[in-house]
Order: structure tokens, then sequence, then C-alpha cells
């Protein structure tokens, strides 16, 4: 053993470097050529090769070689007599020429002969083949004494750790894929039913029909112009298909009154916001506001809003978003007892109402977003499309909506000072 | 053990033409860097018609397990092609670990 010493300390050092090296996480490929390397330098092996094992089809498949030339198989089959004595065999050295009596060692024996295969070492990790080694000759043509086995081994465990690691990384990246795709497939089908929901609602008012579905849009198009994230975006969509949710226990002679209701069928209307929030409160919205947005879209930043007249910072967010998106639908279509309102007047009416029923930067995120599709600054035609061409290309709108903005501008003061009157 | 050494270890070798013997210098540290570079010169040389490589270790003080690996490739290369290579300059650790590892076989020292 004495004069193994040498021998073994420089074994040592390749296996301490091997077990840095399948430590470090290196790019996979770069690993496994490097750990080939090492055991090949270590023991002073003249070619080899390391294949990592495809169960599905029961493949050995290279990942490096050495010295094995053009004609060695890249893939080798194993059938499951040699996978079944391979298991039994464990992690250790099998002689290519003593297992003959094996499939696999009789179907790739001339490979095997041609580039002098003298072992295989089945690479097994936690009772699963993971990979093999194929070693050729040693450079001093001596049969591998029984510690270079042992020494193969214990470097081809590194190696086998490394495969696996591997495998469990792709698996775990393929789970991570699969459901990624089971995610987006539910969101779709979520967005689908939202938006089959707001035409149901709108089926039950003939005269405003679609007005759920434009809310949405409306509301969409503002978060889009405040620059929230698309989560946020589509929570904010969501929340305007779904506002008059509430309308669907509403009668449908109150909805549907083609005059302006009384007192009396007013307040069965005004019921629909805090009906709405108990209907979607009941379900888990990937957007928790959306169930807020219903109850709160007629408060007012003055307070002359219902069901609870809150007052500006009261009201949740969303809310004002849904607010401005549902009055300026109600101002820009056609209702039984009112013709829509030109675009100027409406203009003039969301000027006149910031930091009184609408929040200032909502009216102005939303001007803007009108401004810039008509001075051409964006491709999409998304308010021509919703409220036509020629109601958009009306006279004067333009210098309308630059007057609006430039006075309600952040730098003006007409932020409405909300606060509860004692 | 390797993070204090120098490693202007970049091979130079003289063209080879004829029967005149390729060179390549191996640097202070043979390692995976280094060792490929060698691989690559000598690959080229015998592409280019050389059958001698001598591979110079007049500099070399340590090599590692990955230096010997390639080796062993630049040996089993050369034999492919019918040529021969020859070690020179050794360093007294060096010629051991190559006698140890069987190398020594394969190649001619001078």
């Amino acid at each position: 053993m004495l004069e193994q010493s040498p021998k073994l300390i420089h074994a040592f050092g390749a296996l301490a470097e091997l077990g840095q090296e399948v430590a470090n996480k290196n790019n996979f490929q770069e690993t496994i050529r490097t750990s080939l390397h090492l055991l090949s330098g270590a023991l002073g092996i003249m070619r080899g090769g390391v294949a990592r094992y495809s169960r599905y089809g029961r493949e050995l498949n290279m990942l490096a070689v050495r010295g094995l030339g053009d004609d060695f198989p890249l893939s080798l089959s194993v059938c499951i007599e040699d996978e079944r004595q391979f298991l039994m065999n464990g992690l250790n050295a099998i002689d290519a020429h003593a297992a003959r009596v094996l499939p696999f060692f009789q179907v790739y024996a001339a490979s095997f002969d041609r580039r002098r295969i003298e072992l295989f070492v089945p690479l097994i990790i936690r009772d699963e083949i993971v990979g093999g080694l194929f070693l050729g000759e040693k450079a001093t043509g001596e049969p591998y004494s029984s510690y270079e086995k042992e020494i193969i081994c214990a470097m081809g465990r590194h190696i086998g750790v490394a495969i696996s690691q591997r495998n469990l990384l792709a698996e775990i990246e393929r789970h991570s894929e699969e459901n990624r795709r089971l995610f987006d497939d539910l969101r779709r089908t979520y967005a689908d039913t939202v938006k089959a929901f707001a035409t149901a609602i709108d089926c039950k008012d003939k005269y405003t029909e679609g007005h759920s579905v434009r809310v949405g849009k409306y509301t969409e198009l503002i978060a889009t112009e405040l620059e929230w994230s698309p989560e946020q975006i589509e929570g904010a969509a969501t929340a305007g298909y779904l506002h008059d949710v509430g309308k669907l226990t509403v009668e449908r002679k109150i909805i549907n009154a083609p005059y302006r209701i009384n007192a009396k069928e007013s307040a069965e209307l005004n019921k629909h916001p805090t009906v709405g929030f108990e209907i979607l409160q009941a379900i888990h919205h990937p957007f928790t506001d959306v169930p807020l947005a219903a109850k709160y879209h007629h408060e007012r930043l003055d307070g002359r809003g219902y069901p609870d007249g809150l007052y500006d910072r009261e009201i949740p967010y969303i809310a004002k978003v849904v607010n401005l998106a549902d009055s300026f639908d109600a101002m820009t279509t056609d209702r039984p007892y009112k013709a829509r309102r030109p675009a100027i007047d409406v203009v003039d009416d969301m000027r006149r109402n910031a930091g009184k029923q609408f929040a200032p930067e909502l009216v102005v995120a939303f001007l803007r977003g009108v401004l810039r599709e008509l001075k051409s600054e964006t491709k999409d035609r998304r308010f021509r499309r919703l409220l036509g061409r020629e109601y958009m290309e009306a006279e004067g709108l333009m210098p309308a909506i630059s007057d609006a903005l430039n006075e309600l501008e952040p730098t003006s003061s007409l932020t409405y000072i909300a606060t509860r009157s004692s | 053990m390797t993070e204090n050494l120098s490693f202007d270890t970049v091979p130079t070798a003289e063209p080879a033409s004829g029967p005149t013997p390729a060179i390549v210098i191996a640097g202070d540290y043979l390692n995976k860097l280094t060792g490929e570079k060698i691989e690559r010169e000598c690959k080229d040389k015998i592409d280019a018609g050389a059958r001698e490589i001598v591979v110079d270790f007049s500099q070399t003080d340590i090599i590692n397990s990955i230096g010997i690996s390639i080796l062993l490739g630049v040996i089993d290369n050369a034999q492919m092609a019918g040529a021969k290579v020859v070690f020179s300059d050794l360093k007294p650790e060096s010629a051991e670990l190559f006698d140890m590892l069987g190398l020594t076989k394969h190649v001619t020292i001078q």
C-alpha cells in the first residue's frame, strides 16, 4: 500500500476537485466534461465517456466523451434485463468483458472492443439509474486494481449526484412550466367568465346594452393610462365588467323604465351596489378589490354619493376609477329618457366635476388617453371603436380636452379637500 | 492551492513544416484552461502535417488531473494520426507523476 501512496494522494486531489466542481453549480455540460477529465487524469485513463440515463427511452445518452472516436454510439439502448442487473449491481464497476452475458455488452461489444472499453459503471443514485461511465484502458496498460475501482466509484457518485440534481431541476422546471400554463388557462377562463357575466348583466337592460362591457373597457383604459401593472389593469377591467352585477336582482321594469324613475323605484335601484358587493364578496377573486368597486362605484368625492355617502379618501381607489368609467359611459350613450351628450359637453362635465364627483388625476389620465388617440400618438383606436368615429371627431373636441387638461394638471389646486362635515 | 499562481501560461509554438518537430511550450501551471490551449495547438500541428510534437515542460511547475487527462488526449490523437509525442525538459516531480500514471509509456522523454 505504501508504494501506492503518491497515486492515492494524486487521486484524492482529483476527488476533492471533483467535489468542488459539482458543488459549484457551473454549466452542467461543462461540469460533466470537467468531471470526465478529472476522472481520466486521476488514474491515467486513456479514454472514456459519461452518459445520462433516460428512464423513458431506456437509453444512455452521452454527455461527454474523450477519445472514443466518431463511430462510438452517442446513444446506447438498455433493455429491461440490463436495467435490472445494473440496479442489482449498484454503483460498482462492471468489467465489460466479463459481463458479456448481458445483452447490453453483447449489442455494443464491437464498439467497446474497438475503443478498448474495459469498465462500465452504472451511476445509481437513490436506487435509480441516472447515468453510466464508460472507461477505456489505463495508460499503464495494467488492469484496474480494486482500490482504483473504489476511487472510480467514489468519483462516479459525485458525477451521479450532479446528473441527478440536474434531472431534478429539469423536472421542477417542467412542473413549473406546466403550472404556469394551467394558471394561464385559469386566468383566461376567469376573464371569459367575467365577460360572459357582464354580457348577462347587460342583457337585463335593453336600453344600456353593452354598458358593463364598455365600463370594463374604459376602466382598463384608465388603468393603462395610470401605468398600472398588467395584473392591476386586468383587475381593474374585471371590476368594471362586474360593477353592476347587483342589478341582476333589480326588477326589469325599473331598469328598463322609459322614463325618469320615481323615488321608490330609485331607492330599489340604488340597492344594486350593496347587493353586488354581497354577490361578489362570496367569490374568491384573484383581484381583491372587485367587490369594493361594485359597492362604492356610486360614491362621490364630495360625499353626495351612495350607498354610504363616503368622502374622497374613504372611497376605495378602484371604485373611483369605475365611477369615472361608469359616468363617462352614461353620458356618452343614449338612454330611454335622454340622448347622449355631445363629446365637448362630456369633457366639460368631467372638468367641472373633477374634485367633486371624480378624482382629478383620473380625469386627467382619461382625457390624456383620449387626446393621445385624437392626436394619433397611439396606434390604438380604442375610444373610436367604443364611441364611433364621428362622435370622437367632433369639432373643437381637441382644444376642449387640451384646455381641461391645462386646468386640471397636477399643479392646479382643484383637488377637493374632502372631509366629513361634523 | 492555485490562487496565488501566475496564469501566464499561454502556450506558444514554433511553426511545423516538414520533418521539423512542432514545439509546444506548456506554461507554469498545466490545468484545464492552459491544457485545452495546448491540446488545440497540438491538434492544429498534427492537422498541418507535423509528425512529431515536442511538448516543452521547462516552465511547468504544477500539473493537475485535468492537465493529465488533456495530455492523454494529446497522446491519443497523435497516435491515431501516426505522430510521435516527445515530452522535453520535465521537472522530476512531473516525470514521476507521468511515470506513475503511465504517460511515459506512450511518449519519448528528452
